[in-house]
């Protein structure tokens, strides 16, 4: 009897484990038929990011944008347009195996993502050789755009816009004369906290860095405030983030706590407790206005989120591009070279590297002891 | 390099050090007393430990419900004291559940001690990832909704919602001496005069010396080594415990791996103060939580652990048994 318990409860996690692995590689739009009756060659957008795993939440935002574009050109549209999507987990280490996949797909007309920046750096070579251009709505680091890759492009702002946005913002707004900044020595945090350091100028009063994973930010506190800072501005992710908010109160600062979007999640006021109260984190992404929101939950049955309205944006600039008659992806990438138009997240237009020429980062504040997604205040 | 600074701030570098140090060296005691009496590395103690702070953020939840607020220490000493038993507890009740199951069949086997380090090892990754999976083992019996505030997600963060304001009491050359700093330190060394003072003059404590020293001739007198074990483990579990709502007292939020990286450190603590040896456990944990802040303060944070392990290493350079290499056994009565 002992032994039958226990073999069922390795089938059980079998089980589990299997139907974990068995996540979506493939087409998630099949079936819905060539679409309109006309001679019609398949046509899919592909979408590379994490769908599952720790940020697949994020994945999931993106994907519900481009399925709500989708959902609204094949309405009216010849020849219908699907999705591919691609699950790398977020992970570098995953994505270039599936960008192989994507450029020997010769229905992939173009690509949606990849969702964060250390994917596009593992695979932005590969599009790039293979011609495919791509769209990114969230990865930000400032590195990508100086790769030459000229098939990439970005409808959000990079950390070099966020960083200098959030150092106007801080000497301006928040009126600080004093400022020490810390990041967590990862490539987004120290990318960014430098930006900021720079925007600073002579207002920066001193910087440390802590690690991943640490806990005890005592010696971090006491240099905080025994610098006199009336303000600080933390580089990371949310976890450190909301440790070393919650820490600095305790030691007695009284000034302001900023942080960039790694930050910007309602689980770094979880872990911040009444700390959190006031804190600034700044986004490179609004909020998506009310009928968009109402749109995507009637066409995905989900609520829009952050990146919803910039992957929304990066399939209409393709699916225009069709509209428009390009019909080969060097066709598609001078369209979106020239490009210019006002999508929902904003006025969209890139530069020679691919970056979008015009972004609002926006400052979410903490309010009542939770991170108010709605009203952020665009930094101008 | 920074030692203006150091200078500055030299009694506030020293308290805050001395606070975590404590701690160290309360889960230190686990290390050195399983390594005194078995002669092995529980490398599973750091999950002991988590699964205290877990009961500390779970006290804390039940009592206070999931609303954060800030509270003086004062106002939260009766929640504070009902977690410092449950963590106690629940520590001890895992320490004496590995005991059970990784060690003693293998021991009883007289399985070489490199078997046991294994199953160690691998015991600390089963306990760290069943409490990564506590949503999955709610959700099958059906609790994740009505739990939902103590399950939470799995791998994140997990917080106190209680977050508890520091008040000063005294100052000492220019720094505010803080309420929980003292407590902490002070808690701590108290715990650790009675776990000594239990050691050396109760007949358990005979016990554990004379199974330390010689398990056959122990057994051949009538110590009944099992026993002497099973205390051990439950008096390490019980000290992991108490660091663990200290840990919750200054930190105030935890996650699954939240041991790995303490219990590496208080490992350290143990072997630095000399392993096997009590005192040495409090001196090592001190000691490293103060040096290691110092070298926060010269270096950049980022350098912290690396000070603390060059540390490690010039010690046991110049005293390969640790500062002071006596062992459990050896300890006169």
């Amino acid at each position: 009897m002992n032994r039958s318990w226990r073999i069922a409860a390795a089938a059980t996690a079998a089980a589990f484990s299997l139907a974990a692995c068995g996540s979506d590689n493939g087409d998630s739009n099949a079936g819905g038929g060539g679409g309109g009756g006309k001679d019609c060659t398949e046509q899919n957008l592909a979408f590379l990011g994490a769908t599952t795993g720790d940020a697949g939440a994020l994945g999931l935002n993106m994907v519900y944008g481009i399925q709500t574009a989708l959902d609204e050109y094949n309405k009216s549209a010849d020849c219908e347009v699907k999705l591919k999507q691609f699950d790398s987990q977020g992970n570098p280490e995953k994505a270039p195996a599936l960008a192989t996949q994507i450029v020997n797909d010769k229905t992939i007309i173009g690509l949606i993502g990849p969702g964060f920046s250390g994917e596009s750096l593992a695979t932005g070579k590969t599009f790039f050789e293979a011609g495919l251009p791509s769209i990114s709505p969230s990865a930000t680091n400032v590195t990508i755009t100086q790769q030459g890759w000229t098939t990439w492009h970005r409808v959000i702002g990079n950390d070099q816009a966020q960083g200098e946005a959030d150092a106007k913002y801080l000497t301006e707004t928040v009126g600080a004369k004093k400022v020490y900044v810390v990041d967590d020595a990862q490539d987004y945090s120290k990318g960014l906290a430098g930006v900021v350091k720079t925007g600073l100028g002579s207002a920066m009063v001193g910087s440390d860095q802590i690690q991943v994973g640490q806990t005890d930010m005592s010696a971090v506190v006491q240099k905080v405030t025994s610098s006199g800072a009336d303000a600080i501005f933390y580089g990371g992710y949310y976890t450190e983030a909301g440790l070393l908010a919650k820490q600095l109160r305790q030691g007695g600062f009284k000034g302001a706590f900023m942080s960039g979007d790694g930050a910007e999640d309602p689980s770094f006021v979880k872990v911040a407790g009444q700390a959190a109260e006031g804190a600034l984190l700044s986004a490179p992404a609004g909020p998506a206005p009310a009928d968009f929101g109402a749109k995507v939950k009637k066409v995905t049955g989900n609520d829009a989120g952050l990146y919803t309205t910039q992957s929304y944006d990066a399939a209409n600039i393709f699916l225009a591009a069709l509209k428009d008659g390009a019909d080969s992806p060097e066709k598609i990438n001078d369209f979106i070279g020239s490009y210019s138009g006002e999508g929902v997240s904003g006025p969209i237009a890139f530069d020679d590297k691919g970056d979008i020429k015009q972004s609002t980062i926006y400052v979410y504040k903490v309010k009542g002891g939770k991170l108010d997604t709605e009203n952020p205040e665009p930094i101008k | 390099m920074n030692f203006q600074f150091l200078f500055d701030n030299f009694i506030g570098l020293t308290v805050t050090g001395l606070a975590f140090g404590a701690i160290y060296a309360l889960v230190a005691l686990g290390y050195t007393m399983v390594y005194g009496v078995l002669q092995l590395i529980n490398f599973a103690h750091s999950e002991v430990f988590m699964y205290g702070t877990f009961a500390v953020a779970w006290v804390f939840v039940f009592f206070h419900g999931t609303v954060a607020s800030t509270e003086s220490l004062g106002a939260s000493l009766g929640l504070l004291s009902v977690a410092l038993v449950a963590a106690m507890l629940v520590s001890a009740a895992i320490a004496l559940l590995l005991e059970r199951v990784a060690y003693r069949p293998l021991l009883t086997r007289n399985a070489p001690r490199l078997m046991a380090l294994i199953s160690a090892i691998g015991a600390s990754f089963v306990l760290a990832e069943a409490m990564g999976l506590r949503n999955r083992f709610a959700a099958w019996v059906g609790l994740d909704d009505d739990l939902d505030n103590y399950v939470a997600k799995a791998r994140d963060v997990y917080p106190n919602p209680v977050t508890i304001q520091p008040q000063g009491l005294f100052t000492v050359g220019g720094y505010t001496v803080k309420d929980v700093d003292l407590l902490v330190i002070v808690a701590a060394l108290l715990m650790m005069v009675a776990l000594d003072q239990f050691v050396r003059r109760t007949r358990f404590g005979r016990g554990i010396r004379a199974v330390a020293q010689d398990p056959e001739s122990a057994a051949l007198m009538g110590v009944n080594s099992t026993r002497v074990v099973q205390v051990t483990f439950l008096i390490g579990g019980l000290m992991a415990g108490a660091a663990a709502t200290f840990y919750m007292l200054k930190i105030g939020a935890t996650r699954q791996n939240a041991g790995f990286i303490l219990g590496v450190k208080a490992f350290t603590a143990a072997v630095l103060g000399g392993i096997g040896n009590l005192r040495g456990a409090l001196l090592g944990g001190l000691l490293l939580g103060v040096v290691e802040n110092y070298g926060a303060a010269i270096f950049g944070t980022d350098w912290k652990d690396v000070v603390s392990f060059v540390l490690l290493i010039l010690i046991l350079l110049v005293r390969p048994s640790g500062l002071l290499g006596e062992s459990l056994g050896k300890a006169r009565a």
